[in-house]
């Protein structure tokens, strides 16, 4: 166990897959001798060399055709998106391609190529920093979206996603990449896909965060303990597949819900776990699910601490939560 | 080969008095070589044919036909080695046949059944195959290109003296990825041929409105590399650039663009109508230079086949493309389980779930509910 930050988190993991399989290549913009815009792959041109930690031109669909091409070949490219705020040049890449190959060719061509994008607000970075749509990838089918929420989580998601089989968007909670060190296992330590974590338990009322937003939720929770409310916290960790058995059961068992999350509320990732527990847990929850989310606007600047959903208004939603029945 | 730099040009048509070859013969292609050739072309032709009219009598959905570009695919899939990487588009059928993939495999693709390696999952012409390192075509245009940058630079960096190989249509050269293919190609050196069949025409878009540019192969010089003009209609001429674009390639040399200038005589598919954007008279002037009928005359001068024989080769082409649809047509469509593999590795407890519900309620199974 060694304390890292999440984005160290994400070194490492880069370093042990590169150290354990020569067919691990990365690709990005300023990601070689500038070690990436946020440290991500700092020292790994030096130790894996050029042809392994390539420097690309500023073209995100190049970025992700190139990897595709890579990945046919058979190699395991992990191409790093600047911000998630700039991969829509390589959307036709992602829906077209990426996530149709497998299918579109019967299983002939698998593509397995790893997209790891910073995403969410917090950092002052405005309209094209700061934004989270995950849920424009988590409805293309083919694709696995993943997002971790501590350093241990980053590691291991991001092995077990390199060494998965099919296309991963792996998307890093940049609000907190140094913000909250924790231990993380040395060595190769992978996390399964597809499995939420229970960050937190609890009796009264589930809680479903992912990504930065599940420290903010943390907070929340620990906070209502005073006033003698359990508030169970899941990180869900993978939003493609989902982990629904694991939100089920804790639905089961405190019979509220509430949901958070940065991206805006309409079609968000928050209507499908609503729409989900309104299918399969009805007749367990005691009062309306409630989601926090960003507003219904683009992302802005100057007020984005009002946007984003705070602890304040995570606890509230919680506590009209557990009062409303 | 005219390079790009050559006399400025009136229209696209005027391309044929543009010289095109150095007057040699390509080297190592003999009159078999180039019988068998012609024969793969008539395939592709025979294909097209009875492709056109299954589709028309509503036994397959649709069709892409190849018609008049038939020179260029051939001839530039014969330069290459099998081993190489194809990435083609949808126009694609006579590079398949051309690489030895099995008419039967074609049709079942076609057909959508149970035999199709895709699955049934794809509109016709949009052709996978793996173990001919063919790879699986979309509809999108262009998407193609930087995955063949992908797969060189891959083959290159595992030690593979093979290249790879875009396949694209002037229509494509407009498109986002054809600039970041070529780009990323340029920057890396990558060991790729962009091979471009210019037929003139992208669906009614003519090719003087698809780019100012005077010639598409000149496009390459601003991503530092090379490229070149030909006669995509002249199977030699194309073999003969296919052939030096590879061995640049091998030796180090970086990516060429291939600009073989060829024409669609058929519609864009079978869902699209010609005489509204075109005239009768291009289309004459271009079947004046129809690829089959050039390596037949030359064949035929050079006393290397006797028109008995060039009859006897469309009518083998025929039956056999006749022997493989009676082969193929009954075969049932895929299972309906089918329709849940492969969209991960393995199906997620959710497509699970859906399976099951889909099963349970198709006819037939009894018509037990949830």
């Amino acid at each position: 166990m060694t304390e890292l930050t999440l984005i160290q988190g994400v070194n490492q993991a880069l370093r042990e897959a590169m150290k354990a399989d020569p067919d691990v290549v990365l690709l990005g913009e300023d990601i070689g001798v500038n070690g990436g815009v946020f440290r991500a792959t700092e020292g790994l041109l030096k130790e894996f060399g050029e042809d392994r930690v390539m420097d690309t031109p500023l073209n995100e669909s190049g970025i992700v055709g190139t990897a595709v091409g890579m990945a046919l070949y058979g190699l395991k490219p992990v191409a790093e998106i600047q911000f998630l705020d700039f991969i829509y040049p390589a959307f036709d890449q992602i829906v077209s391609e990426l996530a149709k190959l497998r299918y579109r060719s019967g299983g002939q061509f698998p593509c397995h190529v790893v997209l790891r994008a910073p995403y969410g607000g917090g950092i002052k970075g405005g309209l094209y920093h700061s934004q989270s749509t995950e849920q424009l990838f988590a409805s293309i089918p083919g694709l696995k979206v993943v997002v971790p929420s501590t350093p241990a989580d980053a590691k291991g998601l991001l092995l077990s996603s390199i060494f998965d089989e099919d296309p991963v968007l792996f998307l890093e909670p940049k609000r907190i990449y140094r913000s909250l060190p924790g231990e993380v296992p040395d060595g190769d330590h992978r996390v399964p896909l597809g499995t939420a974590r229970v960050a937190r338990e609890g009796s009264d009322v589930s809680v479903f965060a992912y990504g930065a937003m599940v420290p903010v939720a943390q907070q929340a929770c620990q906070g209502l303990d005073a006033q003698g409310i359990h508030a169970e916290l899941i990180d869900l960790r993978s939003l493609v597949p989902l982990d629904e058995a694991a939100l089920l059961r804790s639905v089961e068992k405190t019979g509220r819900a509430v949901i958070v999350h940065e991206a805006p509320r309409f079609c968000g990732y928050g209507a499908e776990i609503a729409a989900l527990l309104a299918e399969k847990a009805l007749y367990s929850l005691k009062a309306p699910v409630v989601r926090v989310t960003g507003y219904d606007t683009p992302f802005p600047y100057a007020l984005e601490h009002l946007y984003l959903p705070s602890v304040d208004r995570v606890s509230r939603a919680i506590e009209r939560t557990v009062r409303a029945a | 080969m005219a390079r790009p730099s050559g006399p400025p040009r009136e229209s696209p048509l005027s391309v044929q008095a543009v010289p095109v070859t150095s007057g040699r013969a390509p080297e190592g292609l003999t009159a078999a070589d180039r019988k068998r050739m012609l024969r793969v072309m008539l395939l592709s032709r025979a294909l097209d044919e009875r492709g056109m009219t299954l589709q028309r009598q509503g036994r397959i959905g649709f069709y892409v036909p190849v018609e008049g570009q038939e020179g260029a695919q051939v001839g530039c899939a014969v330069a290459l080695d099998p081993k190489d990487w194809l990435c083609p588009g949808y126009r694609e059928t006579a590079v398949a046949l051309s690489r030895g993939i099995p008419l039967r495999q074609l049709l079942s693709q076609l057909y959508g059944d149970r035999a199709d390696l895709c699955q049934g999952r794809q509109m016709p012409n949009h052709f996978a195959f793996r173990e001919f390192r063919f790879v699986s075509a979309s509809s999108p245009i262009g998407t193609q290109i930087p995955h063949a940058v992908g797969l060189a630079l891959a083959a290159r960096l595992k030690g593979e003296k093979v290249v790879s190989v875009a396949f694209f249509g002037d229509g494509a050269t407009s498109s986002n990825d054809f600039h970041s293919g070529m780009n990323f190609a340029g920057v890396y050196r990558a060991p790729v041929i962009f091979f471009c069949q210019n037929n003139q025409w992208a669906i009614s878009l003519p090719r003087s409105k698809q780019t100012r540019s005077e010639t598409l192969a000149q496009k390459a010089e601003a991503y530092g590399f090379s490229g070149l003009q030909v006669d995509g209609n002249d199977v030699e001429a194309v073999y003969a650039a296919v052939k030096e674009a590879r061995a640049r390639a091998i030796a180090g040399g970086g990516p060429t663009l291939i600009e073989a200038v060829t024409y669609r005589m058929g519609p864009h598919t079978t869902s699209d109508d010609p005489r509204r954007y075109r005239s009768a008279e291009e289309l004459a002037l271009w079947k004046s230079r129809d690829p089959v009928e050039r390596l037949k005359e030359t064949l035929v001068r050079e006393h290397a086949l006797t028109e008995e024989e060039f009859d006897q080769f469309l009518e083998a082409a025929r039956a056999e493309v006749a022997a493989a649809i009676q082969e193929v047509e009954p075969l049932p469509p895929p299972d309906p389980g089918t329709l849940f593999d492969d969209v991960f590795a393995r199906r997620t407890p959710q497509l699970e779930e859906q399976r099951a519900a889909f099963l349970a309620e198709l006819p037939g199974s009894g018509g037990r509910k949830e």
